[in-house]
This record gives C-alpha cells, structure tokens and sequence, in this order.
C-alpha cells in the first residue's frame, strides 16, 4: 500500500522531508521507524492524518504519517 | 508559602510618582514567603482599588525578581511585572528575561512598587542600587524606541545596569503596549502581555536602569546550593525538549501544530496554513545558519536550554532575535505571511516600539480580515507599524488597543480574544485542553498559563487527545496551579517539560529554594502556594467586576467549524466553570 511518510527537526538530516513509499499490509508506525533507522525511543509524537497515534498504531493505503522526535516550545 | 527560617534581608523599593519621594521598606510577613508572580499579585492584589483605572494614580506596577533569581541557579532569571491590565481589567502578572530580575534582586530589591502619577506632563527615569531609587527627570529619551535608548544609556551611565524600558507605544498608553528588559546582548525581552507598559506609561517612567554594584543575593546554605543546582541543571539539560529548543527555538512547534490541524490561520478560519514550512523552525534555523547568524542564544546568564537565536538578514546583519514560535504564527499563518523576513523585520520594529507581538499581530489579521490591507502582505504589517502604531496615527492607535479595539471599530464579530485579550498561536477547537486556559485564567487568553499542548501535542507528562473533551478541565487546572508556582521562583517556564518528564527536577528546584532561604518545603507547599496564587488573582478579578460568564470564550468557537478536523468549542458553561472547584 502507498503511504505517505513525513519527518520533522532533525529526523530530516540525512533523510528527507516528505516521501511516498510502498508499505506492506499489516505495517505498523513503529515498523516505518524502524527502517529509516531511527531509535523508537527518539519519536516523541506520531500522527496519522493528523490525529495523535502511536507506534503501534496500523497504518492503511493513502495515510499521511508524521514522525517527529520529543520537541517543545511555547 | 515559605515561613520557616527566613534568612531574607531582601526590602521593599517603594516609588510615588505623585509626590516624587522613594521609600525603602522591611518586607511585610505576609509577603516574605512570594516572589515573582506570587509577589507581584499579591502586592496588586493588597494594595490596587479592583475597579481603578488601570492607567490612572490608585493602580500600581510592581516588579518583581523570582524566589531564585540573581543566585546561580540555572534559567532562575525571569522578571515579573504585575498591575492592573489596561486591556483586560483583570489582574496582570508579565515575566521575561533580560537582566533584570538579576540585577534587582543583587540589589536587595524583592520588589519595586511604582504607584501614582504625576500632576504635570514631565517624564522621570528611575536609577536602581543597593542604596535605594534615585527618581530623575527625563527629557533626552522621549519618544524614542527601545533600541535607542539602551543604546544611549550604554553611552550615559557607568557599567553596563539592566535596563527596563518602554516604547512609543507605552508612552503613548496603547493596550497592546510592553515592558522590555534589554538582555546582556542588547536584544530586548518582553513583559509582553495584557498592556503594561502602558501603565508605566501613565506613571510617566520611560525606563528604570539597575546598577547592582557588588550586591549578591544571600544563600543559607552554599553546599546544599550548589549541589541542588547541579541536579536541576543536569535534569534541564538532559531533557530531549532542550536539545530541540537550542536547535530549533520555540518555533519547531509551527510544523507540529500544523500537523495537528490546530496552527489558527487566516484569522482563525483554517487549522492549517499552506505556507507553514517557509515559516517554519526548522527553515528558521537552516536560514540563520546560512546567513552566520545565531541558532542558539540564552537572554539571560545561566540559561542552559537557550531557546533564543539570532536571526540575520539576507546580507548578514542582525535583524531580530528572541524570535519567538507565537510572534511568527501570529504575524505567519494569522495574517497568511510566508515570508519569514517580512516576519523578522515586524518582530523587531514591535520590539523597538514596545509593542505585544502577539497582541498587535492578532489585530493586523483582525484588520485584515476588515479590509485595511490584504492578507499575506508582510510589507503592508511592517509599514503599519512604523508609519502607524509607532507614530500614533488613529489607525495606529486603533491597532495598538489590540484586537478586540479592532474588531469593535470596524464591526467584525470574529474576533479571538478572551477577556479582551488576543488568543495564542493553538486553535481552541483543535487543541481543547489549551481553550480551558484560554476560558478560566485569571489574566485572559494566555497559552503560558497553563500551557496543556505539552500534553495534548507534545506527549510530554503523558497523553491526552486534544481533540476530546474527557480530562482537560483537570489538566488544565493542575498546569495553572503548578505554572502559577513556577511563576514565583523567577524560572523560566521551559524548565517544566523536564518537571513533567523527570523526577529529579523538581525536587532539585524545592531543594534550591530551602538552601537558598533555609527552609524545608515540601512538594504539596510548592501545590498551595500556585493554588493561593489562583485564588488571590481570581478574587482580584471578581471585586473588578468579572464573574463565571467572563470565563467563556467568543462565539464563534462554538459555531464556526475548523478545518481539517471540522470541529468546534463544545463545553459548556456548567464544565468550564468546574475549573475552580480546588
């Protein structure tokens, strides 16, 4: 299935900013993460379609997944 | 409240601008125990008529250094200002950083009360030592920005003093008006909020300079001090938030909010703006590394997160700095400004003018919105600022009251602001915890009152999803209770992601405080005394006149759906106001 992965702060050095990829079914965020070499204990917050989830979290066909480390502001 | 074993030889600076006497009083029991906000509120709370003028002689402007400040406890360097609001009528506590929470409390000066007003038009400057305050007549500075005068007082005055000053627009009393406080670098830091340095105005002090000479802040015990700080410094710099904020600044979070749908845009029509990575901290940061300016400054010694930056312009020279996630979104996706240069530029002309940037900039999208100037046109907002807010043109005067002055001349009903006060880059609708703050702080729509995106976005102290309604109310008010305690230590309010997270921080911090004043606190005193805090704020308000209908916020939240979620503001009155049963 095509999904749509997007990386934020410094997730990007060395990687990109937004990139289509074709994912098997049953792929969870956490499998995502895994492969673009990324430390799950280094994701602070993941949405699908704008929606908090986690890395557990199935992804379907079409989704829009953004993976951003532990980050803050305000 | 701090009672036991006070080891504080800390004074009250008292300055009555009617008669022009000064004043250096022992520190009354009641207030011992507060400092920072705590102190500023309690002093408005004790000694300000409810319902005065905010700009006439019955209010007062009280400074304030935190419990912590001018030791060498890390981030421990925030200043807070406190009055009556000119734009909120409510109670007003306003922190930054800067010098001068570190210079006044090394001068024994717990806190400053400026109260009356003088019976002619002549301006004052106040000088601050150990000695106590010298008032002097001002005639050289008047009228001039921020920049200006620190620069000519760097030339005027011997050592390199704090300087606390207003701009134009404090000077000309406009609501939206600030309070800076010059870092050691020459930037300026901003008691930002709710009109302050429109009251300073009213009591016609353009700037306070502090020179502390050798005075130091007293430690009761130096070894459980600096041990204590160790820690505190070490959960501070460990924490993964930190190493975001010294890379990216406050301004990483414009992609996440984005994402989340909730980066109000357009006046607060969409949930997400097209242009919001030109806008970004991470196109932010690459942009300053390219053109040799600064990703990370600190606005005060002793900061270890150092969220501030220099940001150059396209030729290398220095634009603005403290550049700040709400100033962008405000003046960004608010206004439809992709263009992160015009954004700078408007950032540093409203920190010379003395101006909120997120008060003043709610009211550029307000008046966009009104047809005044296009949306998306960042040289339209810079051109405003200097040819009208800076001069005081009506227009100008108009903007500078704020957006709720806007919305109200030129008849527009949406209008983001809660008691008067311009709501914060997160959208209410998409983030619901942060609308609960918004609806029941004491001091209007305020993101830093109880700042619940850690949370609802972050994932910093756990998780609850923005977009329902179950646990907001509660976590809200455990924010602002903890946030109106942090408030007092004089700490910056980046060290409470690692509060959340990290179990050592915050038993360091009560430990710096109990070696600072040779007291034993526990955790639940540090609980009671932001809920005091509260409480005192909110009887404030209630005398002024404010009741549980004023906790609401526009209409429009709860009738306009936001994109992309499609969602509005739904709790009621009745769940709103169960913020207070504590």
């Amino acid at each position: 299935m095509q999904v749509t992965v997007k990386l934020f702060a410094f997730f990007r050095d060395g990687r990109f900013k937004e990139e289509g990829g074709e994912y098997p079914a049953g792929t969870v965020v956490g499998d995502i993460v895994d492969g673009l070499g990324i430390g799950r204990d280094e994701v602070g917050v993941v949405m699908i379609n704008s929606l908090q989830h986690s890395l557990q979290s199935p992804i379907a066909d079409g989704d829009i997944v953004a993976i951003f480390p532990v980050i803050g502001g305000g | 409240m701090i009672t036991k074993g006070n080891t504080m030889t800390d004074k009250i600076f008292r300055v009555n601008m009617t008669d022009l006497t000064t004043s250096i009083e022992e520190v009354p029991a009641a207030w011992a125990g507060h400092g920072g906000r705590g102190l500023t509120s309690t002093i408005v709370a004790a000694e300000v008529e409810p319902t005065c003028h905010p700009l006439g002689p019955k209010n007062k402007l009280v400074f304030a250094p935190g419990l912590l400040s001018g030791t060498l406890a890390a981030n421990s360097g925030r200043l807070s200002a406190g009055a009556k609001s000119p734009l909120t009528g409510t109670i007003k506590e306003a922190n930054a950083g800067g010098s001068g929470a570190q210079f006044l409390a090394r001068c024994g000066c717990k806190a400053l009360i400026i109260e009356g007003q003088p019976q002619d038009d002549r301006w004052y400057s106040l000088m601050i030592s150990p000695e106590g305050v010298v008032i002097n007549e001002e005639k050289e500075l008047i009228g001039l920005g921020n920049f200006a005068v620190a620069e000519a007082l760097a030339a005027r005055l011997p050592g390199k003093p704090g300087v606390i000053t207003i701009g134009p627009a404090g000077e000309m009393r406009m609501a939206a008006a600030n309070i800076s406080v010059k870092d050691p670098d020459g930037g300026m830091r901003s008691c930002g909020r709710g009109g302050l340095g429109a009251v300073m105005g009213s009591k016609r002090v353009k700037f306070i300079a502090i020179d502390p000479k050798n005075g130091k802040v007293d430690i009761a015990d130096q070894a459980r001090f600096r041990d204590a700080n160790r820690a505190f410094a070490k959960a501070l710099v460990d924490h993964p938030v930190s190493k975001a904020l010294g890379q990216y600044g406050t301004n990483v979070l414009v992609n996440i909010i984005n994402e989340a749908g909730a980066l109000p845009t357009r006046n607060f029509t969409s949930g997400q703006f097209e242009g919001h990575d030109k806008i970004s901290g991470e196109t932010m940061h690459d942009t300053i590394v390219a053109r040799g300016g600064k990703p990370k400054h600190n606005c005060h010694p002793g900061c270890v997160i150092q969220c501030s930056q220099i940001y150059n312009d396209a030729d290398g020279k220095k634009l603005t700095s403290g550049f700040e996630y709400e100033s962008i979104w405000a003046m960004g996706a608010d206004c439809c400004v992709d263009n992160l240069d015009h954004i700078a530029e408007a950032d540093q002309i409203m920190d010379d003018i003395g101006i909120d940037s997120i008060e003043t900039s709610v009211a550029m999208a307000v008046a966009m919105e009104a047809g005044v100037l296009p949306f998306g046109d960042g040289a339209g907002i810079c051109r405003i600022l200097r040819d009208d807010v800076a001069k005081g043109t009506a227009l100008g005067r108009i903007i500078g009251g704020g957006a709720g002055s806007v919305g109200r001349a030129f008849g527009i009903t949406r209008v983001p602001v809660v008691k008067n006060q311009a709501i914060p880059a997160y959208d209410p609708r998409a983030i619901k915890g942060i609308g609960i703050t918004y609806a029941t702080s004491t001091q209007g729509a305020d993101h830093t009152m109880g700042y619940t995106i850690a949370t609802n976005i972050l994932g910093v102290g756990g998780k609850i999803d923005p977009l329902t309604k179950e646990g907001q109310v509660e976590l809200s008010r455990n924010l602002q209770i903890a946030t109106a305690a942090i408030d007092s230590t004089g700490m910056c309010l980046f060290i409470a992601f690692a509060a959340l997270d990290d179990q050592t921080c915050l038993p360091a911090l009560i430990d710096l405080i109990n070696a600072r004043f040779g007291t034993s606190l526990v955790g639940d005193d540090v609980v009671n005394l932001g809920k005091s805090i509260l409480k005192t704020e909110r009887a404030f308000n209630i005398a002024a006149g404010f009741t549980n209908v004023d906790d609401r916020l526009p209409e429009f939240f709860y009738t306009e759906k936001l994109p992309p979620h499609n969602v509005v503001f739904d709790f009621s009155g009745e769940e709103i106001d169960t913020f207070w049963n504590f």
